[in-house]
């Protein structure tokens, strides 16, 4: 048989191939650009303890996590306990971004009440009531997480809510890791 | 001298709801920071709703990423500062016209690429088939053709 009759099947199997590859691809995990980076500062008040500020500066030379949420944001509550008990576990300091929430004309105080009923994990929650400390950090949609080694650089961002599974399998072994490594 | 001030009103927040209507004004020194701000906005994507830039865009992180190119151009920044600002956030993807760049060059030349192939298959093809002479007609097809031509039924 001639050759040629398949050329459009190939090229037909190739082209549903390449869809099939782009529907398994989400594209709200856009890649951090700053994987790899320094963290990016801020200085901002807390929510925990008013009076007082948080910079990132303040968490050099330990691991830590930055969760960004919000009292309006759904899959944050959805979250909440499963990132409490990876704290809980394994003692890790993380700072609580409460972004565009906390003091805003829509919410008030709704993010501490919020804390009161759900409980505080976090080591700190800061206040980033117009939403520029989370731009800063690249923020797309509430809630996102960031891993911070000893040395202040971003290892690894977590798009959405965290579930036990990816707790489990990437967080906790990753925390280890960068435990091990020098400050 | 007393700047020049140009007001900007989004007449594209026109086409959202009635209540989530909102209109942003932007006061710039000259006319150069206007036009700056007007092009970066519709260059750049809003990360939220992917498919829109971050003029068209009524998501309440496009007007963050507005505010933002709006302060960087305002205090004197240029167009690299805020496309560096936003890409170091951002990366490349907030780009609608992207840069010209190892990782985006498939993107570029592609098309182009991709058109001369066709048409030199194209060229290719024409020629073969000029060249191929046309078998003639031999008595038996002729009887054939004839006979369907004279049939009664249609």
């Amino acid at each position: 048989m001639n050759k040629k009759f398949f050329i459009p099947l190939i090229a037909f199997a190739a082209l549903a191939g390449l869809m099939l590859f782009g529907l398994s691809n989400d594209p709200k995990l856009i890649p951090s650009p700053f994987i790899g980076k320094p963290a990016p500062e801020f200085n901002l008040p807390r929510l925990d303890k008013p009076g007082e500020t948080l910079s990132v500066d303040d968490m050099k030379g330990k691991v830590w996590i930055l969760n960004l949420w919000a009292s309006w944001c759904v899959s944050c509550r959805a979250e909440h306990r499963v990132l409490s008990d990876l704290i809980a576990k394994e003692k890790i300091p993380t700072v609580g971004l409460n972004y565009k929430d906390y003091g805003t004309e829509d919410y008030g105080d709704a993010a501490k009440q919020w804390l009161d009923t759900l409980g505080n994990p976090y080591y700190a929650v800061v206040i980033d009531k117009d939403g520029m400390a989370g731009i800063d950090w690249g923020v797309v949609g509430v809630p996102e997480t960031f891993i911070m080694d000893k040395k202040g650089i971003v290892r690894y961002k977590f798009t959405g809510p965290v579930y036990q599974e990816a707790v489990d399998k990437t967080l906790i072994p990753l925390l280890e890791k960068l435990r091990k490594e020098e400050g | 001298m007393i700047p020049r001030l140009f007001i900007i009103a989004f007449t594209l927040l026109l086409f959202a709801s009635a209540q989530a209507v909102k209109i942003e004004f932007h006061s710039f020194e000259n006319k150069q920071q206007e036009k700056l701000y007007l092009q970066l906005i519709a260059e750049l994507r809003c990360v939220k709703c992917q498919n829109q830039n971050l003029a068209e865009s009524n998501a309440e992180l496009a007007k963050d990423m507005r505010d933002k190119a709006y302060q960087i151009i305002i205090s004197g920044g240029t167009r690299d500062d805020v496309i560096k600002y936003m890409t170091d956030r951002y990366g490349e993807f907030v780009l609608y016209r992207p840069r010209f760049g190892l990782k985006t060059i498939l993107l570029w030349v592609g098309p182009a690429v991709f058109l001369l192939l066709s048409l030199m298959f194209l060229i290719k093809l024409i020629k073969k088939q000029q060249k191929e002479p046309v078998a003639p007609l031999s008595e038996r097809d002729r009887e054939s053709v004839r006979k369907l031509l004279d049939s009664k039924d249609t």
